[in-house]
């Protein structure tokens, strides 16, 4: 099966152990993930813009060139792409009037757009329709009784028309995890926000939260957190090195891509993993378990 | 020809201002047909009606057009002014020029036009109108009450009062509904029990009310009058003749389950009565729970019974009842813990609902009284109150306001601190609502002697850790995020119809509103009607309401019980829509499209009969009808026809 895939910036810097240990595992499903051409941002860092119609541009262009692709679906990996993308398709479809503008508006453009054309699927979705069963499968090595933390923040739950899941229990990620043998604890911040943007500006903020978050996981057991977006995971994984930096008594947490724990429990090469992207070393952690 | 007359009203300014009056006098005076015009101020007043009367009598006429204001609000005056002059009151029309004429333009010249057009269409109507007789129907004068609650216990005694017979359902064990789980009352604080038992022994006492507890409605059909009912006695498994009420078999019983009655805080026995002044105070056998019937061993009841009461080849049984009218007071449920996630989806001990408290609060619950914390049993220092749980959310949950946990909350947090005076009580409010006589006192009451906390905010989230409950909440005129590691936390959770009703109101072939409620037959004005005759709401089914409500509620709807069964016979609307045997193929459409099941295929004769009774002159099967034969009395194909071409030209 071939689906449109939509990587954003991130996966190509920050986030490369992302995109590396996803493409892989979707194969074993043969899923080919064919990544649209000339891509640009998203738009989220836009959507902070007052002018309410320029900031649906960019992730528009996007729909367009995934309309242009022929392929029905979009995938994306990274929460805050999966977050603007769908929620300018539903702008679009709401409203009509403005679509004409924005239409008549992007000259370039060939193709006229609707906002029903492209099913965005996010890279959690598209595993749980692949269903627990197979994904069992595909394992060859043992978690051995992992003690995991799901992270969801909010961009794949909130608003509610786009939501994935139940916004205040959500599943979703746990029912993989647990189905491949990790025990999933329960964390009463999995659906908080990780304060997002506030990194810029107000660094004490997201401090303060990241500490609330890590330290609740490590009460309730977890030995590691486990997550799908490339914000939460600089917000908490960068983060909590600089916690550890200013207080020594700080315990801190591994936080993974819920697809690198995946890939590396399929076998598939450890090195994609990149783990010099991490500022909190999992690797003592992996060891442990035999992961790597 | 028929000789017309037409009377043209003012309504003071309302219809003058924008319609030129004597513009349309004088364009009306030569329709064909119109015999007399003439306008006056207020045509529904004394001289107005005395008017129309004269120039009846003084002109002959056959039929009068009053243009002027809605039909639903004075037609009848008309008609029955016109009825007392000497003509067929169905002869006299109504020309609505005010609501769909001059409330809603603003050029004086096209409404003019208009009111032209609508008065000269309901001549034409007029033109063609018959005379009519309203229906004759007799009148079972036995009163059915559906639900076993304060309003059905208040709707039944009252009808009863009245000298009616009146036959209590009810499908749980014991009457009494949710006021009998109560503690104290506000904003007085009277012990629920204390004023509810008295009216539950009076309803077991009178010889004029049957009670059916353990029982439910099955089916029903019929008519105002004349109701049809089938009504399901669930097995009991006791012998209520030999049942003495001893109570020996359920304190023999071996068999424990949690009690619903006391919201699953204490048990009861598979053999039980509700509580202990449970009326009527004979147990039932909880069939999912006895030993006997889950093992075929045991049978310990009826070994101890002195009266050989149990009988557990007792089955279920189905009465079939004749009644006049039908009274729905079945009430509401809490809407469940398990749809709030964000509150722990009912999964942490210590957060509880209120009805649960108030099992705690009260004397004869499972802890005495006494306010413990669920999961270990100490007393709670720091309490959480948190309302609009699911109430006006209309997003996620219910739009509604539930209307009476303002208060309940304050009253819980009264009481509380008076049992736990060093405790601390808060209360997160979206708004607090106190509108209810001696409502808004007890508040301030509250909130200043008690010294209980009102945070005016939302929680966002509740989880346990170290034992407590951790509440995040905001406190939105600080500004500040509020944490606090609560005890015991108690959600006012919104109140819902109660579970089933939809099955109910496809029985009844009543109406109820998107969130379940049942619909009344005017908001204001008929607020005790279901929109079928013969058919009364009370109580919470209709909408969320508190225990003077109710009564008061209960007490109009038996009012309009006594009023049917006070008339020899009930007259019907004539404006039935009927079958041209002629014409009528047999081809079932019109059965189909009848929203009242009126209208009945008779297979021998292959064409539709209609149960006039039923009619309520919708029109449906008239427009569905291919052939022509379901012509309505007065709006018949022709006048339809004319009336339209009359607008068009």
């Amino acid at each position: 099966m071939e689906i449109s895939y939509y990587p954003g910036c991130t996966l190509k810097e920050d986030a490369k152990n992302l995109e590396n240990t996803t493409l892989p595992l979707l194969e074993l499903f043969n899923i080919q993930a064919k990544e649209l051409e000339n891509w640009y941002c998203c738009g989220v860092s836009f959507s902070q813009s007052s002018d309410n119609l320029m900031q649906q541009l960019a992730p528009i262009r996007t729909l367009i060139k995934a309309k242009e692709s022929g392929r029905k679906r979009l995938l994306t990996l990274c929460d805050m792409c999966y977050n603007t993308l769908k929620r300018s398709a539903l702008f679009l479809l709401n409203d009509e009037e403005k679509r004409e503008i924005i239409n008549d508006f992007m000259d370039r453009e060939e193709t006229i757009i609707k906002g029903d054309e492209i099913e965005i699927v996010h890279i959690l979705s598209l595993l749980k329709e692949i269903g627990t069963e197979k994904i069992k499968e595909k394992i060859v090595k043992n978690a051995n009784g992992l003690k995991v933390a799901t992270y969801y923040g909010c961009m794949t739950l909130r608003p509610k028309e786009i939501a994935i899941d139940n916004s205040d229990n959500p599943q979703i990620m746990d029912d993989i995890l647990k189905a491949v043998g990790c025990e999933s604890i329960s964390f009463p911040f999995r659906n908080e926000c990780c304060t997002s943007y506030q990194i810029v500006n107000e660094p004490d903020i997201v401090k303060s939260q990241t500490r609330k978050i890590v330290n609740s996981a490590i009460k309730n057991g977890a030995e590691a957190i486990i997550l799908s977006c490339p914000l939460c995971h600089y917000n908490i994984d960068a983060v909590q090195k600089e916690i550890k930096e200013e207080d020594e008594s700080f315990t801190t947490l591994p936080v993974l891509y819920f697809t690198q724990l995946l890939s590396l429990m399929m076998g598939i090469d450890p090195s994609l993993n990149d783990f010099s992207l991490h500022h909190i070393n999992p690797k003592p952690l992996l060891k442990e378990k035999k992961l790597i | 020809m028929k000789k017309i007359g037409v009377f043209v009203c003012h309504c003071g300014i309302n219809i003058a201002s924008m319609v030129d009056i004597p513009a349309v006098v004088v364009e009306l005076k030569n329709y064909p047909g119109v015999a007399h015009i003439e306008d006056y101020k207020y045509m529904c007043s004394q001289p107005g009606q005395d008017l129309i009367k004269k120039r009846i009598k003084e002109k002959e006429l056959d039929g009068v057009v009053i243009a002027a204001c809605s039909p639903n609000l004075h037609e009848e005056t008309f008609r029955k002014a016109s009825k007392s002059a000497g003509i067929n009151p169905y002869m006299c029309e109504i020309a609505n020029i005010r609501e769909q004429c001059s409330w809603v333009h603003t050029d004086k010249k096209i409404a003019t036009q208009k009111a032209i057009k609508i008065i000269r269409s309901i001549i034409e109507k007029t033109k063609y109108d018959e005379e009519l007789k309203p229906i004759e129907i007799p009148i079972t004068k036995k009163a059915l009450v559906i639900g076993g609650g304060i309003a059905g216990i208040q709707t039944a005694l009252n009808i009863a009062n009245s000298g009616f017979k009146v036959i209590l359902v009810e499908k749980s064990p014991s009457i009494g509904g949710k006021m009998a789980q109560l503690s104290e009352t506000f904003p007085t604080l009277d012990c629920s029990q204390c004023i509810l038992t008295p009216k539950m022994v009076e309803v077991a006492q009178h010889k004029k009310i049957q009670l059916m507890t353990y029982s439910e409605v099955e089916d029903v059909s019929g008519f105002v009058g004349n109701f049809k009912v089938k009504i399901k006695k669930k097995a009991s498994y006791v012998d209520f003749d030999k049942c003495t009420g001893c109570g020996i078999c359920t304190e023999k019983c071996p068999s424990k389950t949690p009690s619903e009655f006391n919201e699953q805080l204490g048990k009861r026995k598979a053999i039980y009565t509700p509580f202990p002044q449970a009326v009527p105070n004979k147990p039932v056998i909880d069939k999912d729970n006895c030993i006997y019937f889950k093992t075929g061993k045991c049978k310990i009841c009826e070994k101890v019974c002195p009266f050989d009461a149990i009988d557990f080849q007792q089955k279920e049984e189905i009465v079939t009842l004749e009644v006049g009218t039908i009274t729905v007071a079945t009430g509401y449920d809490l809407y469940e813990k398990a749809n709030m996630e964000e509150y722990g989806g009912g999964k942490i001990k210590d957060v509880i609902d209120g009805l649960t408290f108030e099992r705690m609060l009260s004397a004869s619950g499972s802890t005495d009284g006494e306010i413990v914390r669920p999961s270990n049993g100490e007393t709670p220092k720091e309490v959480v109150f948190i309302k609009c749980v699911g109430s006006r959310d209309p997003e996620n949950h219910y739009p509604y306001c539930s209307k009476i946990c303002c208060m309940y909350s304050a009253k819980h947090a009264m009481l509380y601190k008076h049992r736990v005076p060093d405790g601390q009580a808060y209360i997160f409010y979206m708004d607090v609502r106190t509108a209810g006589k001696g409502y808004e006192e007890f508040y301030q009451r509250v909130a200043e002697e008690d010294k209980v906390i009102y945070l005016r905010g939302k929680v966002s989230k509740l989880y346990s850790e170290d034992g407590k409950v951790v509440v995040n909440g905001v406190d939105t005129l600080s500004g500040e995020n509020i944490e606090i590691n609560a005890d015991l936390v108690v959600l006012a959770t919104a109140i819902r119809p109660s579970v089933g009703i939809e099955k109910l109101v496809n029985i009844l072939k009543i109406q109820m509103d998107k969130n379940g409620f049942l619909t009344e037959a005017h908001p204001k004005l008929r607020p005790v009607e279901s929109l079928s005759a013969g058919i009364f709401l009370a109580g919470c089914a209709q909408a969320p309401k508190d225990i003077p409500d109710t009564v008061t509620q209960a007490s109009a709807a038996a009012s309009m019980v006594s009023t049917i069964f006070s008339r020899k016979k009930l007259y019907h609307d004539p404006l039935t829509a009927g079958v041209d045997e002629d014409l009528c193929s047999g081809c079932n459409i019109c059965v189909g499209v009848c929203p009242y099941d009126a209208r009945e295929l008779n297979s021998e004769k292959g064409v539709v009969e209609v149960n006039e009774g039923l009619c309520e002159g919708c029109g449906a099967c008239s427009s569905a009808c291919p052939s022509g034969a379901a012509q309505q009395n007065n709006f018949t194909d022709n006048q339809l026809n004319r009336m339209i071409r009359t607008i068009l030209s």
